[in-house]
């Protein structure tokens, strides 16, 4: 099971009121390289994965959750003093008519989060292979929202998730060699 | 949104820097588990974390549900802030 904690796992600050921000980092909430993918890509892979990688899987997908709710804390933030006429201005009219200003798992262009975002192959080097894929195009996505940015507060905070996704990905490539080094153990005996 | 005093921030990031360490050496573990060196910091960071976090909910109320943390009266853990308001 699971516990909460009241506390984020990194302080999030934002300067001010900006819903144009909160559109692109919607991209991370639950977009296809996402933080929301990510927690269940891994929770979901962790029960067929080789018991050498099940804890890794179990402990990086817990942390996409903590990074979700950072992810969220900027969203809510960014937009909770926004006016309908702002998220209009944001292009977030769709979103307003939908939710008023309420959050929800879609990407920037507003498609909502869909299962067909993640793979569940069965086969351990397939399986952690989409895995560092998708911490590096988690990566990019952070430095691409950080490119188009002018809050340096809301960018501290995505400069540590961008850095989280490399410890990630360098992880996930660790497990593969583990696996790697069982099966040829495997062959000699 | 309740003004936050600046003790529980500077008490709530110390406990944010120290489980980070945690988390970091968690992950380290999961793939080096033979590295008794890692071990041993993480066990000492790990007591060092659990001090910081009474010392916080003696002062402001739970960091966790489901008995892993003592309330006083009345139930403290539906009051707030949560993490998004502060």
């Amino acid at each position: 099971m699971w516990y909460y904690q009241k506390k984020l796992q990194y302080p999030v600050k934002v300067r001010e009121c900006n819903p144009r921000l909160a559109k692109y980092l919607i991209e991370q909430y639950g977009g296809a390289d996402g933080e929301l993918s990510a927690a269940l890509r891994y929770l979901n892979q962790r029960y067929t994965i080789p018991n050498e990688v099940i804890g890794l899987l179990t402990d990086i997908g817990t942390e996409e959750f903590a990074h979700l709710e950072m992810i969220a804390t900027m969203v809510y933030k960014l937009t909770k003093d926004a006016t309908p006429e702002q998220m209009k201005e944001a292009g977030l009219g769709a979103h307003y008519a939908n939710h008023d200003n309420a959050l929800y798992y879609e990407n920037a262009a507003g498609s909502p989060w869909t299962a067909t975002y993640i793979q569940a192959k069965g086969d351990p080097i397939a399986d952690l292979y989409e895995d560092i894929a998708a911490e590096e195009k988690a990566r990019a996505t952070y430095q691409w929202i950080i490119n188009m940015s002018d809050d340096p507060e809301l960018n501290d905070g995505l400069k540590f998730l961008r850095e989280r996704e490399i410890i990630h990905s360098q992880r996930f490539r660790e497990a593969v060699e583990i696996l790697k080094e069982e099966r040829d153990k495997k062959r000699y005996f | 949104m309740t003004k936050i005093p600046k003790e529980y921030e500077d008490l709530l990031l110390e406990i944010q820097r120290a489980d980070f360490v945690l988390v970091e050496l968690t992950l380290y573990l999961d793939t080096h588990p033979y590295d008794q060196q890692a071990l041993e910091q993480f066990n000492h960071c790990a007591h060092h974390s659990k001090q910081l976090k009474q010392q916080f909910e003696q002062l402001y109320g739970p960091l966790m549900q489901f008995g892993e943390s003592y309330s006083a009266y009345p139930w403290q853990w539906s009051r707030g802030p949560w993490p998004w308001q502060i």
